[in-house]
């Protein structure tokens, strides 16, 4: 009889991965332990091993290919005489959730309006859209502006031999050498140091973060040394540096791998703080943070990394910092999200359109300086908002917007400003518990039938 | 029942408090000239002595003696003597200043000016220095005009920092001294960055950096430490041992255990101890260093051997938590002092000329701050107009921060 070998997911948010290398081929046999393939994802190589022992039958996918869906059959284990002749072998080395990917893969799907979403009205007509990863955008931009300008450089763990940990700058070292991308020791708050340092004598340090959750132990460099000295010094010295990295819930990696860290950093003046969410904005914005003259806080998300969305085909693609965008003109009600929020509300406009409540969707895209005006002027027309984010409730971002469409746009308000925010818990690993600490679809169409007074 | 010693917590004292004599007979001061000076490509290995020792030039006779004497001519050294009595002179007007209520804290540099002068004079006019705030006489001895050194500490309208800064945290892009931090310890990791970037950009210019023995304690010497090893920055990164951070003594810090020197040890840096009030042993080290540096041989981390003669600032009773004559007996002396009887010693100078030179730069002093009272002081006078303290936040002026501007009135 014969099961099936299915492709592994290697971590908690792996979607796909490209099956490297075949290391036995039809007929062999193998046992429990040995390598079968090299699965090699956006994040890593590894190795594949037998789970069951059997005599490998049909390869059903040629080494090589690219952008193999996590379970899918790729080979198939001619095994002796068992009885369960329907049970497939999952033969997965990776303490991997083979149960989750069905949730994983809805999460993580671009909806149609994500893709039918316009990008930017400066785009000229006619030009054509790539469909690139926010990943494969981010490296696209540091790449260009490196290109432009031999004073920008990159640096961190991981960034240059390993290609990046979650491969944001894949291909760079080969580009630009090693005196331009830089591999670091293992220490934020020293590299962030050394950065600071390097944007002072006036080059212009891209500084990666593996995860901003490690950036905590840098925050002095970023707050006090970064953000304050061009305002200590009476304008003498300033400094044009971009911090970046993921921000945010990933997937089960618990409360000290899951922090949002947008209304920290949004709160402190001489910075600037981006959080984009398409890929066309990563791209876009990233290559202006680059040429700021400040320091910009740029804040990714390493669900969104893998996500794909069309980039427009331009020599110099670069977006204003500080310009939120509509993404969908509505009437009824303005739902205002930034970052991986922005998923939620492009699909809780779906369902609400069913109920016959027409959301107008705001990306923020820049949380300092907040482009108030955008969602003022919006909620003028719907009088109604609701705000949504993955951050905690307290001080949030939802917190700001609240306060300022109450402080400027009260008297157009038919109902509270409602937020949707994150449980105000540390994040928790399980699965089940992680789900219910961060905002759902559901939550947001809760809120905005609660301020359209319908239930 | 258990056959076990039970434990004991060790917490540090130094040997004397308040109404104790001073005694400092447990340093070890070995004779000035008793070192070989090594090439400055010479392996870290074998420069380890180095770090426990102490190099010193001038000798009790006051002669300079030994490999490590730098050979200054006699006008380069009255100029350091200059420098280092116009930083006295600074300090002690400021002081004055401050218990008149005039300005709101300083802090002073005395009996460790050797530190500062001597180094800035023997490095590049250009060379970056990212300081702490006991170096004035860097700036001094750059020749950072003093009257705007006194408006950054009276906050009055020709501050060049325009109000925004405590006074002494100094920012002076011009002479090449970064905006002090009152966060210790960061500008380390930021001048090894600095420097780093000098290195990219095949630029000649070295970057040098300043903490105190108290600030050792803090990551970010580590961090930097560790990054000017790897990266072979061309930095150097000095500890200013001056045996008290605040009411801490040096033991606080480890100084008990080892010297601050040997530190770079253990990341395969070369640590040079010099006699911090020897003018010609710290110019001797930092030009080696300096050498070593721009040569592409690497960084050095070099503890200037001092004592604060001293309050941390003008905030505290040094007689609260040391003897107050620790000063007099301090074994290394007076940085001005020993330069003076080396200048008198090979001919060079008088005691009439030094009453002369000492005249010469209280009267400067007193003429800045009368000019400078005329600005405005704390109390009155001219200050940062409003509108200023929107400005440079970022490079440019965001629309929240410009509605802010136009509602406070401006």
């Amino acid at each position: 009889m014969s099961t099936q070998i299915l492709m592994p997911a290697l971590s908690p948010t792996m979607e796909e991965g490209k099956l490297a290398k075949w290391l036995v081929k039809e007929g062999d046999e193998v046992h429990s332990g040995d390598i079968l393939a090299e699965i090699e994802t956006d994040k890593a190589t590894m190795e594949f091993e037998a789970v069951d022992e059997g005599r490998i039958g049909k390869l059903l996918v040629a080494e090589g290919t690219e952008g193999v869906k996590v379970n899918a059959p790729i080979a198939e284990l001619i095994t002796e005489g068992g009885e369960n002749e329907a049970q497939p072998v999952a033969a997965v080395s990776a303490p991997a959730p083979v149960a989750a990917p069905k949730e994983e893969a809805k999460a993580a799907a671009p909806t149609p309006v994500a893709k039918a979403a316009l990008i930017e009205p400066a785009v000229p007509d006619g030009t054509e859209m790539v469909p690139t990863t926010v990943r494969e955008a981010l490296r696209d931009a540091m790449a260009e502006e490196m290109r432009r300008d031999p004073d920008v450089f990159l640096m961190g763990e991981e960034v240059a031999q390993y290609q990046g940990a979650y491969k944001v700058s894949q291909g760079l070292l080969d580009e630009f050498g090693p005196k331009r991308v830089i591999d670091t020791p293992i220490t934020e708050h020293g590299f962030a140091g050394l950065g600071v340092g390097a944007g002072f004598a006036g080059l212009k340090p891209i500084v990666e973060f593996m995860t901003w959750n490690f950036a905590m132990q840098a925050i002095d460099q970023i707050i006090n040394s970064a953000a304050k000295t061009r305002y200590m010094s009476g304008g003498q010295m300033g400094c044009s540096i971009v911090f970046r990295g993921p921000n945010g819930a990933a997937a089960r990696v618990a409360a000290q791998h899951s922090q949002d860290y947008s209304s920290w950093y949004a709160h402190i003046p001489g910075i600037k703080v981006i959080a984009p969410y398409f890929a066309a904005d990563a791209k876009g914005l990233l290559k202006a943070a680059i040429r700021d003259p400040n320091p910009v806080i740029f804040l990714e998300n390493e669900i969104v990394y893998g996500r794909t969305f069309p980039v427009p085909k331009l020599d110099d693609f670069v977006l204003p910092i500080g310009k939120a965008r509509v993404i969908r003109p509505g009437k009824d009600v303005t739902l205002v999200s930034y970052s991986m929020g922005v998923a939620l509300i492009l699909e809780a406009a779906e369902e609400l359109a069913k109920e016959g409540i027409d959301a107008e969707l705001i990306d923020l895209r820049t949380l300092r300086p907040l482009d108030t005006d955008t969602v003022i002027a919006s909620v003028k027309k719907t009088n109604r908002i609701v705000t949504v984010e993955q951050d905690w409730p307290v001080c949030s971002i939802g917190s700001e917007i609240a306060a300022q469409v109450v402080e400027k746009a009260f008297d157009y308000l038919d109902a509270p400003p409602a937020r949707v925010n994150g449980k105000d818990v540390p994040m928790p690993y399980a699965h089940n518990l992680e789900k219910l600490a961060l905002p759902t679809v559901e939550d947001v169409v809760a809120a905005a039938k609660a301020v359209c007074y319908r239930s | 029942m258990r056959n076990r010693s039970t434990l004991s917590l060790r917490i540090p004292q130094p040997k004397q408090r308040p109404g104790d004599k001073p005694d400092f007979s447990a340093i070890a001061i070995p004779p000035a000239g008793a070192l070989e000076r090594p090439a400055t490509d010479a392996s870290h290995r074998d420069l380890i002595p180095y770090a426990y020792s102490m190099i010193r030039v001038l000798n009790d006779d006051h002669k300079a003696v030994g490999a490590w004497n730098p050979r200054l001519d006699p006008a380069a050294l009255i100029k350091g003597l200059r420098d280092m009595v116009l930083t006295r002179a600074f300090d002690d007007r400021m002081v004055r200043v401050q218990r008149q209520g005039k300005i709101s804290f300083y802090v002073k540099s005395t009996g460790e000016e050797a530190t500062a002068v001597a180094f800035a004079h023997a490095l590049e006019k250009d060379d970056m220095c990212f300081p702490s705030y006991r170096q004035q006489g860097f700036l001094i001895a750059r020749g950072c005009p003093l009257i705007q050194m006194m408006c950054q500490c009276f906050s009055n309208a020709r501050d060049p920092m325009k109000g925004r800064q405590l006074p002494v945290l100094y920012s002076f892009r011009e002479f090449g001294y970064f905006t002090i931090s009152g966060n210790l310890g960061t500008q380390a990791p930021q001048a090894v960055g600095w420097a780093m970037a000098s290195a990219y950009k095949s630029d000649d210019r070295i970057a040098v950096s300043f903490i105190g023995e108290g600030t050792t304690a803090e990551g970010d010497f580590h961090h930097a430490l560790n990054f000017a090893a790897v990266y072979r920055a061309p930095v150097i990164l000095n500890v200013v041992n001056n045996q008290w951070a605040i009411s801490s003594f040096s033991g606080m810090a480890g100084g008990d255990e080892t010297t601050f020197a040997s530190r770079a040890i253990g990341y395969g840096l070369p640590g040079l101890r010099v006699d911090g009030n020897d003018f010609l042993a710290v110019y001797a080290a930092a030009q080696w260093a300096a050498e070593r540096a721009r040569s592409n041989h690497g960084a050095t981390v070099i503890e200037l051997f001092t004592y604060r003669a001293e309050g941390h600032s003008t905030s505290d009773d040094p007689s609260r938590y040391r003897p107050s004559d620790e000063w007099r007996a301090w074994p290394l002396g007076d940085p001005i002092e020993r330069l003076k009887n080396h200048l008198i010693a090979i001919g060079a100078w008088s005691e009439k000329q030094h009453q002369a030179l000492i005249e010469e730069a209280v009267t400067l002093v007193r003429e800045t701050q009368r000019e400078t009272e005329s600005i405005g002081t704390l109390a009155d006078g001219s200050r940062a107009p409003m509108p200023t303290m929107f400005e440079d936040v970022l490079a440019e002026m965001p629309w929240h921060i410009a509605q802010q501007k136009k509602m406070a009135g401006a």
